[in-house]
């Protein structure tokens, strides 16, 4: 009663387990997978702090259950994360003080590389339009929005770091 | 020499971890048998316990116990968590204990801990605990607390007025009666939440050998934190190790000491297994501390031509259902009115008391935001009763930088007079006035107002008392690898603390930042500490860790002019090398020097030489550091909707020498979205029997992406002449005046219609409705 | 904020799906779960049985029948958000889409979840108001075709039974070259709107509107027609006089009242932005007002 099988690939790495219905998708990220980098800041789909890719779209892990990414993949922010260093996001990002606390931090990229690859070229009124699912309440922004638009035109003249 | 990391805008040591998931919130920890805690909460305002049976959820899957009051270890079972900040006009100096034994005092109190082997487990069986309660009628509006026969928050307390303290300098009455014009003003202010991303999380596992408690907690002031819960249990300092992790924001609620980090220690050591409780945001909004609601009442007197002669009022704040961090804040609010003024005579009379809402404590600006909106709407006031502008008017009335330092008359809350160090306020208004293009803005409304729309601007002054004693300790180390240790009491939530104090010992200690290993926030590191509040540590631990420094510097240079049988004048400190400057430049690693300094055992050490190559300071500021700026806020408004938005907004800042200005621009930034939000989005909203209306982000607006312009920025540096390094805080000061600007903005944009607001939060709606009641509507729907 | 435990379940075809609301006792449906699961993990909504309707193929799609624009009730709002087909043939309900929540939330949040929530202020059902759209429901006792007025019948109240799923909704396709506007105001961008209006005109010869349709959001406790204001628009032509005058019977309204706003203002929002939608519409109708 009330527990399934549940087979989800996560940053490219298959995972099968029985798992509680109930379970939301953050935390099989963060406690039976161990990858801590997805945050819940509120557990009711507003703050963004939970923001993964499911087949490469966006979405609030703490509004879904496990199950539910049954047969699907998922890309948290250790999956954006290169071996060695930093991708040029996250380098945009210490480099225009982008962060911190660090909390909301992996939403962001998250969101951002959402944007970023539908959107190589964007205003900073669609960066602004597209981090509105995503709070922040140290930055005040302008540093997120630096980056992003930094990491855009690097992105751009694939100039990498 | 020149400063090659001091006021450098050196990228963030702490944001490779943090960019790449690996940060290590308290959430993050996992320990080996760990339980998980839920919380039975009180949903009444105000209600006897009767009786707590937990019969059914004991026995629940996965629940290994459900403790209530009873099964607290003395004397935290009826000990009232200590008030560290204790005042003589406090009448009753209210705390909590750590579960609720006979009475609740706000919702969300807790009742009782349930611990099982999750959270949703525990949640199952928390809602299985029966509750009897006997509600009574709980006092949820200060304005009607104060009166004798309505509810009292406390059952057995005769008046809900805890505190009253009038303050004042000067002939207040002789000024008011001989002043040319007298204009007054009522002003409603509320601040809400601290609403860190990050809610409050504590993890604590006890060794049984060693009889250490170690507690993990998302706290700013982790050896207050020990010191507090030594006390509730009675047991040494040295059996109780406290750290603060990384850390998801503060902003000041995160700085007292709540009942859970009293439980959770006591559930670990009951069951012998760790427990980690991670509060929920719904929790957040029920018991985490706010700052809410002040009602000011206010009067200036000034002559014809615009200059202060006295300023007086009353003033009311609502402390909620105890006092945790006794009257600072009001008392904060209370002597920051007068600011950068020259202000003649004052009184303020000050009432606070007690309502069966969850307790008030500083959030980001402490009682300074609504100050300042006070004085700055009573100066806006004075600038269009005399037709003035309102740049000029607060112009005439600037203490000038040749009056410093300025003993204002009062005493401040750190226990001193009053005395403003140093600043620049006619120079800091200037300078944020040209770059917010003041000048040029009547053409730039009138253009707009061709085109229907409706554009305003204002402006806000402050000056705020930054880096609070006591102290703050940093031990500087160099360890037989060569690398510089490092370990403070100061703490972190994304201010940087472990970048800023790494730029000074590397400054000082010839090494690069990289290679400084630094242990911040573990009462385990260094004896003593107090931890991040009221923009303190740049002051404390910043000087500290010059002081270290600076003598670890002396001893290097000391002993390496020893080993290699130079003069100390002639070495040289880099890149962890210690390298004389004559002859064939011999040089020596700094490993090297502190294995030196360890010495031979049995063998004396030589004359003058200290035992190992480490220095621990603990820089005690005399006195506060007084921070001052100028905001200017551009707004439009949609008349039609009552719809805000911020267009530009510019902050000349001073606090003093700037130690990362990438760090503190970063917190002007931040601060000033905290001051929008304060401005037009944030309310805590309660009915009338302190039932809390707003429970979640949906409710509870905080700014987007979308609500904060980026802000052009300028430094006008004072030095502080009162600690080494010449610095002040930074934490607070965007968001102290933001409000005032915004309003007086909001009100500049709307002034074809003449309405006026002394309130914050300003809705839409309240907009509106000034509008209509203006005949706005009237002459636009006319017929 | 951990949910109650319950059995969750994929079906892969509607008529399983039928089966399970029929016989599982206290189940709820699926959908994006942008509404639903919030609700759970505040223990708002206990429910025993989550029946998933991701899966089921005959729930998705968009296609244009006889003049009538299908959609699959379980096709995700950023689709329809980049739909070609939408934005040719109902312009209104794409401008509209572009203010339900989120990126995030339009990714996993579905039409049919929307409209079956029914909350107020939402903008979707308002858009079926608008365009008198058509709902299909299914259960284990077959299809029924139900017409929007008679779908919403309250405060988040629908004529959905218990055991009953959304499976498509039809928008009858307004005439080529037809004007709408959509005007919302939220106190942040994405929010739930404290009021909105979402318009259609038909502008014919003489520029005279042939049939208007004015819906409100936000304002009351269900989408209203504004029936007094699409009346003093037919027939006339649409200047700002015509427009003022249709907007202010917005105010006739009886309206919700909560923290987040007043029924005074909102129905002063109902008039103003009745009043901007119809001027959007009347020049995409061809009209400039």
């Amino acid at each position: 009663m009330g527990k399934q099988a549940t087979r989800i690939t996560v940053n490219g790495k298959s995972h099968a387990r029985v798992v509680e219905s109930r379970l939301t998708l953050a935390d099989f990220l963060r406690h039976e997978l161990g990858l801590t980098g997805t945050h819940l800041g509120c557990e009711h789909g507003v703050c963004g702090a939970c923001t993964v890719l499911l087949d490469g779209r966006t979405a609030r892990a703490c509004l879904m259950f496990a199950v539910q990414a049954n047969g699907s993949e998922v890309t948290t922010v250790e999956g954006l994360t290169p071996d060695d260093g930093l991708s040029v996001l996250q380098q945009a990002f210490m480099d225009n003080h982008g962060l911190q606390c660090g909390f909301c931090t992996p939403g962001m990229l998250i969101t951002l590389t959402e944007l970023l690859r539908d959107n190589p070229d964007p205003t900073e009124h669609d960066v602004r339009d597209a981090l509105t699912g995503n709070l922040c309440r140290c930055t005040g922004y302008a540093g997120i929005v630096k980056a992003a638009l930094d990491a855009a035109q690097r992105l751009r003249s694939g100039s990498g770091a | 020499m020149g400063a090659k990391h001091f006021g450098a805008r050196v990228k963030r040591l702490e944001d490779p971890a943090l960019l790449s998931g690996r940060g290590r919130f308290v959430d993050d920890l996992k320990l080996s048998g760990m339980l998980q805690a839920c919380f039975v909460r009180s949903p009444h305002a105000h209600a006897l316990i009767r009786g707590i049976d937990s019969g059914a959820a004991v026995t629940m899957p996965g629940v290994h116990a459900v403790l209530t009051a009873d099964d607290l270890p003395e004397p935290m079972r009826r000990m009232p968590i200590p008030m560290l900040t204790p005042n003589p006009a406090i009448a009753t100096p209210r705390t909590q204990t750590a579960l609720a034994r006979d009475e609740a005092y706000y919702v969300g109190q807790p009742i009782a801990v349930v611990i099982a082997d999750s959270r949703y487990l525990a949640e199952d069986a928390a809602a299985a605990v029966v509750v009897d309660y006997d509600v009574l009628a709980a006092a949820g509006d200060c304005r009607a607390a104060i009166q004798d026969n309505g509810p009292r928050a406390h059952s057995d307390l005769v008046s809900n007025v805890i505190a009253r303290f009038p303050l004042a300098y000067g002939d207040v009455d002789a000024a008011f009666a001989n002043a040319a014009h007298v204009f007054e003003e009522v002003l409603w202010q509320h601040r809400g939440g601290g609403m860190a991303l990050e809610t409050r999380a504590v993890l604590a596992t006890h060794d049984p050998v060693a009889d250490v408690l170690t507690v993990w907690s998302g706290t700013q002031t982790p050896h207050l934190g020990r010191g507090t819960l030594a006390d509730l249990l009675d047991r040494n300092l040295e059996s109780i190790r406290m750290i603060a992790p990384d850390v998801g924001g503060g902003f000041g609620p995160k700085a007292i000491f709540y009942p859970e980090e009293a439980v959770i220690p006591a559930a670990a050591l009951k069951l012998g297994r760790p427990v980690k409780w991670i509060e929920d945001r719904r929790e957040h909004f029920l018991c985490a501390t706010q700052e809410r609601d002040q009602y000011w009442d206010m009067a200036i007197a000034v002559d014809d031509a615009g200059k202060i002669l006295g300023v007086r009022g009353r003033m009311l704040h609502d402390s909620g259902a105890y006092v945790p961090w006794g009257i600072i804040m009001p008392y904060i609010a209370a002597v920051t009115v007068p600011g950068p003024y020259v202000v003649p005579a004052y009184r303020l009379e000050t009432v606070v008391v007690l309502t069966n809402k969850v307790p008030t404590t500083p959030v980001r600006g402490a009682g300074r935001p609504q100050a300042v909106f006070a004085m700055e709407r009573l100066v806006d006031r004075v600038a269009r009763e005399l037709s003035l502008d309102r740049a000029e008017v607060r112009r005439r009335n600037f203490i000038q930088p040749e009056q410093m330092p300025y003993a204002v008359g009062l005493l401040f809350r750190d226990g001193k007079p009053l005395v403003y160090d140093s600043g620049d306020y006619p120079k800091g208004q200037d300078e944020a006035l040209r770059l917010a293009r003041y000048e040029g803005f009547r053409e730039r409304q009138r253009a707009a107002l061709e085109q229907g729309r409706l554009i305003g601007i204002g402006i806000g002054n402050y000056v705020e008392g930054t880096g609070l004693g006591p102290f703050e300790g940093v031990t500087v180390r160099v360890l037989p690898s060569g690398k510089v240790a490092v370990a403070t009491g100061a703490t972190n939530q994304g201010q940087g603390t472990r970048t800023t104090l790494s730029q000074i010992v590397a400054e000082q200690a010839g090494r690069r930042t990289e290679d400084i290993v630094m242990t911040i926030g573990d009462t385990g590191a260094i004896a003593q500490g107090v931890g991040a509040f009221a923009s303190r540590q740049a002051v404390n631990a910043g000087c500290s860790a010059q002081l270290a420094g600076e003598a670890v510097r002396k001893q290097i240079v000391a002993l390496a002019a020893r080993a290699l049988g130079v003069n100390e004048n002639d070495i040289d400190l880099d890149d962890g090398q210690a390298t004389a400057t004559t002859g064939n430049k011999p040089t020596i690693p700094f490993g090297e020097l502190a294995r030196l300094a360890q010495g031979i055992p049995g063998v004396s050490l030589p004359a003058g030489q200290a035992a190992g190559l480490e220095h621990t300071a603990y820089y005690t500021p005399p006195q506060a550091a007084y921070c001052s700026g100028t905001h200017v806020a551009e707004v439009e408004v949609d008349h039609m909707t009552g719809g805000v938005k911020v267009l530009n907004y510019t902050v000349a800042h001073d606090s003093g020498r700037v130690i990362n200005p990438l760090i503190v621009d970063g917190q002007v930034q931040g601060g000033v979205a905290h001051g929008i939000g304060n401005a037009l989005l944030e309310w805590m909203q309660y009915d009338d029997n302190a039932q809390p209306l707003t429970t979640t982000f949906a409710d509870y607006l905080l700014p987007m992406a979308t609500d904060v312009p980026t802000c052009v920025i300028a430094h006008v540096e004072t030095v502080n002449p009162l600690n080494p390094l010449g610095v002040k805080g930074a934490g607070e000061g965007g968001t102290i005046p933001a409000p005032a600007a915004i309003i007086a903005a909001i009100e500049d944009a709307l002034s074809p219609f003449n309405v006026h607001f002394a309130e914050t939060p300003l809705t839409p709606e309240r907009i509106v409705a000034a509008l209509r009641a203006a005949g706005a509507y009237e002459r636009l729907f006319a017929a | 904020m951990k949910p109650a435990p319950f059995d969750y379940h994929a079906p892969r075809q509607l008529t399983e799906a039928a089966e399970l609301l029929a016989t599982l006792p206290n189940a709820k449906i699926l959908a994006g779960g942008q509404s639903l699961v919030p609700m759970m993990n505040f223990r708002y909504v206990i429910v025993d049985h989550l029946v998933d309707l991701g899966h089921i193929d005959d729930l998705r799609g968009i296609a244009v029948i006889d003049g009538r624009l299908r959609i699959g009730a379980m096709m995700r709002q950023r689709d329809l958000e980049t739909s070609p087909e939408i934005a040719r043939h109902c312009p209104l309900l794409a401008e509209a889409l572009r203010h339900v929540g989120h990126r995030q939330t339009r990714n996993r949040g579905t039409i049919g979840g929307s409209l079956a929530h029914a909350d107020p202020a939402a903008e979707l059902p308002a858009v079926c108001a608008a365009y008198d759209a058509v709902l299909h429901l299914a259960s284990i006792r077959g299809l029924r075709s139900v017409p929007f007025r008679e779908f919403s019948l309250g405060f988040m109240t629908t004529a959905l039974a218990p055991d009953e799923m959304i499976a498509a909704i039809e928008l009858p396709i307004w005439r080529l070259g037809h004007g709408h506007g959509f005007h919302e105001f939220a106190r942040r961008h994405g929010d739930f709107a404290l009021a909105g209006a979402a318009a259609l005109l038909d502008i014919g010869a003489g520029n005279v509107v042939r049939r208007a349709a004015l819906s409100l959001f936000g304002v009351a406790e269900q989408p209203v027609r504004v029936d007094a204001a699409e009346a003093a628009l037919t027939g006339k032509a649409p200047d700002s006089r015509v427009i003022h005058d249709a907007a202010a019977a917005a105010w006739l309204i009886e309206p919700i009242s909560d923290i987040h706003a007043g029924g005074d203002y909102r129905r002063h929002l109902a008039q103003v932005l009745s009043a901007r939608a119809l001027v959007d519409a009347a020049r995409r109708g061809g009209v400039e007002v």
